[in-house]
């Protein structure tokens, strides 16, 4: 590591490949013939293969969870805050692995990728995947990492459903479970706003049904739209007056359509600096996943018999100011985990910055995470 | 171990399930796990306690007990338990319905007003009682609903709550002979299990 890092991140990484041949049979009745996921780890994995912990990325997220990949890179990890030697999830004691989700447009398979049956990039072929395919998948890389069990499964958002149905599908191999600003299904509003995104991605001339490689365009505009969408959704009212107010890009206005005010310039640049970097099909296909989500919905919609199943112990957080997944929804979980008899923590966390504070170091929430974790170290004897 | 733990852990049998309501840094429930295998959850809300209570293992829901215990389903804990909070509840009587909805029994500790240090507080210096048992100003007090033996007793009278046992204590949380006698005067503290009729 170079000296040149903090003494707690875990400085410089490199992303690994694995490749799968074995076909993964999907939710949607199709399957993946054979597929690759790129994943970064941090920290040493023990003897008994007991200390590691799995980082479930959220919609825009990929396997680069934490650290940095170059010594320029300005920026570290996604969730460089809470990964790292003394941090929540300390790779002293843990073996972290944070991998790119089928579909994704990181590095794992996804719509970029070729199709073997073609030739061609897969586009909008790519199947629809669904969170348990997602799980599934992840579990074949624990396998091939040689991990039975992970200590922890974690994620937020996105992340944390792919938590929850962890503690499903796999109730052996998980000792605990963090879910963190999360839902156990959208609600309309939710859907709605989703839509509204991928309405702005496929109505743009040069989404060409998704085929937009073969027409050598991109369709950034609609991808930039969605993302800002999005963005409005992920902070609250508090979190944009605080940071913006009313403020004025040039000092007066303008009584045209150019930006007026800071918060137009910011939504812009956000919006941009998104569809330069993701690929659009995959932020249909991420959404749609969020969409579908709902394991209630195999259980007669009853999320405590559906919860049954689990057999490890759970940590919920949530924070004041989400309403993209208000506390409310993280408590739809907890009560039905409390009715279903499971050990479970939970907490709301006092917080201004809405959906992100899943990402922010803020104290209440990370001495609730470390302590909780400290504890699956302590009892795994790490 | 706090003094009145001692005497309610006598009260939960062994592989039982607790709802401790306002459970504090989880002392109780991490007790009655390691000594009983009892199953155990807390309901707390201040942020340093909940803390404790993942450090001791304790499953802990934060959560705000003047808001009820709608997340609950009913008859679902052998015991629910509240030490020292229900003074403090916005609406006690809603409380005690409550506790008796989601628990088979319930456990109740509180502070009497009808003590004798109390009444002479009052009655000879003219101000606001303040004792061991109540540390604190009348204007900062957490406790707003204080109440006499007799009193709750009458509450639970009138909510069709059977009391399965008291045992009336000192601010110390210990029996002493004499103050059975006439607990309402005498007794600073009481623990009270009950049912519903």
């Amino acid at each position: 590591m170079s000296k040149s890092y903090p003494s707690d991140s875990v400085g410089l990484v490199s992303p690994q490949r694995a490749r799968f041949s074995e076909p993964l049979p999907l939710r949607c009745g199709r399957e993946i013939p054979e597929y690759e996921l790129v994943y970064e780890t941090y920290g040493e994995l023990n003897k008994d293969r007991s200390n590691a912990v799995l980082i479930c990325h959220a919609l825009s997220g990929n396997h680069h969870a934490a650290g940095f990949h170059t010594p320029e890179d300005r920026k570290p990890g996604w969730w460089d805050s809470a990964i790292g030697p003394g941090k929540p999830i300390d790779t002293r004691r843990f073996f972290v692995i944070a991998l790119n989700n089928l579909g994704g447009c990181d590095g794992s398979t996804g719509p970029q990728s070729i199709n073997p049956e073609t030739g061609k990039p897969y586009g909008p072929d790519f199947p629809v995947m669904a969170v348990r395919d997602w799980v599934k998948s992840q579990a074949r890389l624990a396998d091939r990492l040689g991990i039975q069990q992970f200590a922890a499964v974690v994620g937020g958002s996105l992340g944390g459903m792919q938590a929850l149905r962890w503690s499903i599908d796999y109730p052996d191999r998980i000792r605990h479970c963090v879910i963190i600003a999360a839902a156990p299904k959208l609600s309309a509003q939710n859907i709605a706003f989703n839509e509204v995104a991928r309405q702005a991605i496929v109505r743009d001339p040069d989404f060409h049904e998704g085929r937009y490689l073969d027409h050598n365009t991109y369709p950034a505009q609609g991808l930039a739209l969605a993302r800002m969408l999005g963005h409005i959704t992920y902070l609250s009212d508090d979190s944009m007056r605080e940071k913006f107010g009313r403020d004025l890009k040039s000092g007066k206005l303008n009584f045209n359509y150019d930006v007026d005010f800071e918060v137009e310039s910011y939504l812009r640049y956000q919006g941009e600096s998104f569809s330069n970097r993701f690929d659009a099909n995959t932020y249909l296909l991420m959404t749609k996943a969020l969409d579908y989500f709902d394991p209630a919905a195999d259980h007669n919609h009853d999320l405590a018999t559906c919860l049954s199943q689990a057999r490890c112990e759970f940590l919920l957080a949530s924070f004041s100011t989400d309403w993209r997944f208000a506390p409310e929804r993280s408590e739809e979980i907890v009560t039905a985990l409390i009715k279903a008899k499971k050990k479970v923590t939970y907490m709301e966390i006092d917080a201004p910055q809405g959906h992100d504070a899943f990402l922010f170091p803020i104290p209440d929430y990370f001495s609730l995470l470390s302590t909780y974790l400290d504890r699956v170290a302590r009892e795994g004897g790490f | 171990m706090r003094p009145d733990f001692e005497i309610i852990q006598q009260w939960i049998p062994a592989n039982s399930e607790v709802l401790d309501l306002g459970c504090g840094d989880g002392e109780l429930l991490a007790y009655l796990h390691r000594e009983k295998q009892v199953r155990g959850l807390g309901l707390e809300i201040e942020h340093p306690q909940i803390i404790e209570c993942v450090r001791k293992g304790v499953p802990v829901v934060k959560q705000d007990l003047n808001k009820g215990l709608h997340n609950f389903s009913s008859q679902s804990f052998d015991c629910v338990v509240m030490t020292q909070s229900f003074q403090q509840m916005d609406k006690p009587d809603e409380v005690l319905d409550e506790l008796l909805r989601v628990g088979r029994e319930a456990i109740i500790t509180f502070p009497n007003f009808a003590h004798w240090s109390a009444r002479g507080y009052l009655g000879l210096k003219g101000r606001m009682p303040m004792s061991k048992a109540l540390p604190v100003m009348w204007y900062n007090t957490p406790n707003i609903h204080l109440c006499t033996f007799k009193d709750f007793e009458e509450l639970c009278r009138q909510r069709s709550v059977k009391i399965l046992d008291r045992l009336v204590v000192d601010s110390l949380h210990q029996s002493r002979w004499f103050i059975n006698l006439m607990p309402n005067l005498l007794g600073e503290i009481a623990i009270y299990r009950l049912t519903s009729l």
